[in-house]
């Protein structure tokens, strides 16, 4: 206790007692007692008096500097219910207890980021005495990290700043959770990147970027000769979001950077501009290396691949030495091509429009080269048409098998389609071709699952139960589903509780662990409408 | 009032659990899916059915107007208690009206209900009679006989303390830990279980850290007080005998006039050791202003029967301990479920705290900790410590090393933000430990063990 001890009394000091109880009393003759066998109980009734008097005497420490209080967080409080839910939901965290089998119980961590992303939509303020355990479950899992900073608010990061088991939210937080300056404080703006730390003037930059792209550039571009080498790359990096024409000059003027890795990402940022002088440079070699032969019965397209990698090719970012295993011309040819603006292709092959283009034949096995580079394409310029086109119908039969179009490259392909046309493409590709392909394609559709989509992966988990494999087959798609799926299909699913017959050829027991899996489904679904509603869904 | 109006909260709810798996299990079972046929009577009972892994569904049913805490019985063949089933129900009706509704008990709970409360009457009817039954002479030769051997017990402590201050508390840190374990037992065979209690806890003390020695002196010399103060029992006075008699572990029985109040639940936490589970609750009456201890024991991997939510209130009788400064007591008749309440335990400064802790060691000089509301703390970091700064004074109580090791401190320091917040925990030699704290503006009570 940091309590002052009271003023020594005349009668043996304690400190005095303490050396002859640690030395023994037949060392040591105890302050004011007699010595020989009485010696240790005298010691004790005088050390017992001294205990209680010491004790009784305590008196409050001085107060340490009191720490500055939180800042106010102006939010609404969160309704009683959501805050009940949120308990449940933090308590029920991994590694406390638990088995491998998940039986029919939702598994409420995996809800805990929908649960996040609609409490913020609402704008609620986190219950305080819920922080500790919102910041814990955020550090064990930094995916969370975010939507769970953003709930939990001002006041975490003033904990944060308490606690060094914490401290990764001031690392996410820019300037350490001070406040970024406002878009009108240019002095403090320029004073931050001039000054501030890396990991500052990053979340700086990129503040400054989504209010105002072309301020950013022009901040970027006050110190821009200074900056180190792995900084510009950083830098640049951050100029992907809001990227447009008025980038064009600083970006030329990168392609000219000393670090290889700097000029790389400024090429592929120009080849995203179709109209950038690169992309125009890149259209005519491109355009140069493919060509319709009309001599054939039906036009074909021939390639005739670049035979060099000139110093112009290589200073917009083509890389001259290929990988190991791959002809270094088809691979000067690819990167050619995924440069290249989608919209020069149409005047180039004679005004055909993207599907045409795509469905005219291919000579000398040039097409599975020449498709995988329009994909990069069309996935780095986010253009829909070619997208569509390169896609093809969902239900045809190369779609499931392996085709020139890999399932990585079609989830990406998706990702640039409004969300109606997606869940609807990866709808159909799920009627023909059922699940076991489809689990990337589904991480890319709109959460909650469009009506359509939703249909088509409870059928398709009907089908795969009546074929007789056995649920965690399908663990993957099922755990997506109970995140994923529209609450309201959770009636649809009723008539699949039952444990069906068992085929003869079915694995033993399957019924009963997919009827098992559905009730969890279920379970999940009618969770997640309540917690919406607690929320004050709409 | 009615049944509806005290839905408990889930950190109430959770508090029942007996530990952390059964926690989480409980969790998992509250929601809607495994459930049906749910509902609530006025009288206190819900009820529901919960789809397992069979085909039948557990029949679960939690009396929450028992007199003493919740009662809980299920089908299922778990022998935690209560089990997940019971947990998950109270956490589906906490959750309010959707979930569990208001209704007719179907009859197998009605029956299981019904039962009950016919014994817990019977009970109360033949309870004092039962006591009486027992022949009082031997009861008086049998209490004799105890304690001549504690007498002997304490006796004999005493030389061994005496053979180890002549050596010196240096050999002590030697001879380590099996020279105390021996002279524990040797205690508990002389049927002093407080005795026993306090020898185990030296062994502990000479690994324990810098200024181990003033701390081996200090409860020697206790030790010595409380030998001292039993074999000289005849001549102290009858209340402060009875304390002695209660921190040497005699048995001792409620003997206070029953005081009927609205008790406001401060505060329920456990401390577990291999053998037994201890269960504290703090309760503050809101009319008399008086604190009241009640403990509740369960064998190991058990949790103790009874159990209170923190933050309500609950019209019972409570029957003091005796012995002076005693704050231990029985819970009584309960009048009434325990209910929902706004009400808060007044409070003290820091300065108040630690002259209470200092009055009451008149009374019991073996006293560990008092009870202690501060009004107006704030949570400040005090190098690598923590201690609670009055809002008002330059004063402040440091945290003890418990309280600094715990998880709840982070919820105190979360709640409170900066700004001064209601705590309520125990004050003693060592350190405030706080137990339960108010936030600044309208809100829960907030457990913080």
């Amino acid at each position: 206790m940091t309590g002052t001890p009271p003023p020594a009394a005349p009668p043996p000091a304690w400190e005095d007692l303490v050396t002859a109880a640690l030395l023994g009393t037949d060392r040591r003759t105890p302050p004011g007692a007699p010595p020989g066998r009485t010696a240790p109980a005298a010691l004790l009734d005088a050390a017992a008096a001294e205990t209680v008097r010491r004790r009784a005497g305590l008196r409050p420490g001085r107060a340490a500097p009191r720490p500055e209080p939180a800042p106010e967080d102006p939010r609404p409080a969160l309704p009683a219910a959501a805050v009940r839910r949120l308990g449940l939901l933090l308590a029920d965290r991994p590694g406390s207890g638990g088995s491998g089998r998940r039986g029919t119980a939702p598994d409420l961590m995996e809800l805990l980021p929908q649960w996040l992303a609609a409490a913020n939509s609402r704008g609620f303020a986190a219950p305080a005495e819920a922080l500790p355990a919102l910041l814990d479950a955020a550090r064990g899992r930094t995916d969370l990290r975010p939507a769970a900073l953003e709930f939990a608010g001002p006041r975490a990061l003033w904990l944060a700043r308490l606690n060094p088991d914490w401290r990764f939210a001031l690392r996410a937080t820019p300037g350490g959770g001070a406040v970024l300056p406002g878009p009108e404080e240019t002095d403090r703006i320029n004073q931050l990147w001039q000054e501030g730390l890396f990991a500052e003037r990053v979340a700086l930059l990129a503040a400054v970027r989504s209010r105002d792209p072309d301020a950013a550039r022009e901040l970027l571009a006050t110190t821009w000769p200074t900056e180190r080498a792995e900084d510009r790359l950083m830098f640049l990096d951050s100029l992907r979001t809001g990227l447009g024409p008025r980038d064009e000059p600083l970006l030329e003027q990168a392609l000219a950077d000393r670090s290889r890795n700097v000029r790389a990402t400024a090429a592929e940022l120009l080849s995203a501009l179709p109209g950038s002088a690169l992309a125009a440079r890149m259209a005519v070699r491109a355009g140069a290396c493919v060509a319709v032969d009309h001599t054939q019965d039906t036009p074909t397209l021939v390639v005739e691949a670049p035979h060099e990698c000139d110093a112009a090719m290589e200073r917009d970012g083509v890389v001259p030495k290929a990988p190991s295993g791959r002809g270094e011309r088809s691979w000067w040819f690819g990167q050619l091509v995924e440069a290249a603006p989608l919209a020069s292709w149409q005047a180039r092959l004679g005004g055909r429009t993207p599907q045409e283009i795509v469905a005219l034949p291919v000579a000398d096995d040039w097409l599975s080269e020449l498709h995988a580079a329009w994909c990069r394409a069309a996935v780095r310029q986010r253009d829909a048409d070619w997208s569509r086109a390169l896609l093809g119908v969902p239900s045809a039969p190369e779609a499931g098998g392996p085709g020139a179009v890999s399932l990585a490259e079609r989830a990406k392909l998706l990702g640039t389609l409004p969300a109606g046309e997606r869940a609807e493409w990866v709808a159909g590709f799920i009627a023909a071709h059922g699940l076991s392909e489809a689990f990337q394609l589904l991480g890319v559709c709109a959460v909650p699952w469009a009506p359509p989509l939703g249909r088509s992966v409870v059928d398709a988990l009907n089908i795969a139960r009546d074929a007789g494999s056995y649920p965690w087959s399908f663990s993957g798609v099922m755990g997506l589903a109970e995140r994923c799926l529209d609450p309201a299909e959770a009636g649809r699913l009723d008539a699949l509780l039952a444990i069906p017959d068992e085929p003869e050829d079915a694995s033993p027991g399957a019924g009963g662990y997919w009827a098992e899996a559905f009730q969890r489904l279920g379970t999940t679904l009618r969770l997640r409408a309540v917690m919406s509603e607690e929320l004050g869904a709409s | 009032m009615t049944q509806q109006g005290v839905r408990w909260t889930t950190d109430q709810v959770l508090a029942l659990a007996p530990d952390a798996v059964s926690r989480k299990a409980g969790s998992k079972l509250g929601t809607a899916g495994p459930w049906s046929e749910t509902g609530s009577s006025d009288e206190g009972t819900v009820w529901g059915l919960c789809k397992g892994s069979g085909t039948k569904p557990y029949q679960t049913v939690v009396d929450v107007a028992d007199a003493s805490g919740p009662a809980y019985k299920c089908s299922c063949p778990s022998r935690k208690f209560p089990c997940k089933h019971a947990l998950g129900l109270l956490l589906l009706w906490s959750g309010g009206e959707v979930a569990v509704p208001a209704g007719q008990a179907p009859d197998w709970a009605e029956q299981w209900i019904a039962g009950r409360r016919g014994r817990t009457q019977e009970k109360q009817t033949t309870g004092p009679q039962g006591a009486g039954a027992a022949d009082p002479e031997a009861a008086r030769r049998r209490a004799e006989r105890r304690a001549e051997r504690v007498t002997a017990g304490a006796t004999e402590l005493e030389q061994r303390l005496a053979d180890l201050l002549r050596s010196g508390l240096a050999t002590a840190e030697q001879a380590g830990y099996g020279l105390w374990e021996e002279t524990a037992a040797r205690m508990v065979d002389a049927q002093a279980p407080g005795l026993a209690a306090r020898v185990r806890e030296l062994g502990a003390i000479p690994s324990s850290g810098p200024g181990w020695p003033v701390r081996l002196l200090e409860e020697c010399a206790l030790l010595h007080l409380l030998d001292q103060g039993w074999l000289h029992r005849e001549h102290l006075p009858p209340a402060l005998a009875a304390t002695v008699r209660t921190r040497i572990g005699l048995p001792t029985s409620p003997d206070g006039p029953p005081l009927r109040d609205d008790w406001l639940v401060l505060a329920q936490y456990d401390t577990a050791d291999p053998k037994l589970t201890t269960r504290r609750i703090w309760l503050h009456g809101t009319a008399s202003g008086r604190t009241a201890l009640l403990l509740s024991y369960g064998a190991a991997g058990r949790a103790p029967e009874l159990a209170l939510p923190v933050g309500l209130t609950l019209d019972a009788e409570v029957t003091a301990y005796p012995g002076a400064g005693q704050q231990r007591a029985s819970l009584g008749e309960q009048f009434a479920p325990p209910a929902p309440t706004s009400t808060r335990p007044p409070g003290v400064t820091t300065t108040e705290a630690a002259a209470r802790y200092g009055a009451a060691l008149r009374e019991d000089p073996w006293l560990e900790s008092v009870p202690i509301t501060l009004d107006a703390v704030i949570p400040t970091p005090d190098g690598t410590a923590w201690q609670l700064a009055d809002a008002e004074e330059d004063t402040a109580l440091p945290l003890s090393p418990t309280a600094t090791s715990r998880p709840g401190l982070w919820r105190l320091i979360a709640l409170s933000g900066g700004t001064p917040i209601k705590v309520f925990g125990e004050h003693g030699h060592r350190g405030f430990t706080p137990l339960t704290a108010w936030p600044t503006g309208p809100g829960e009570a907030v457990r913080l063990c």
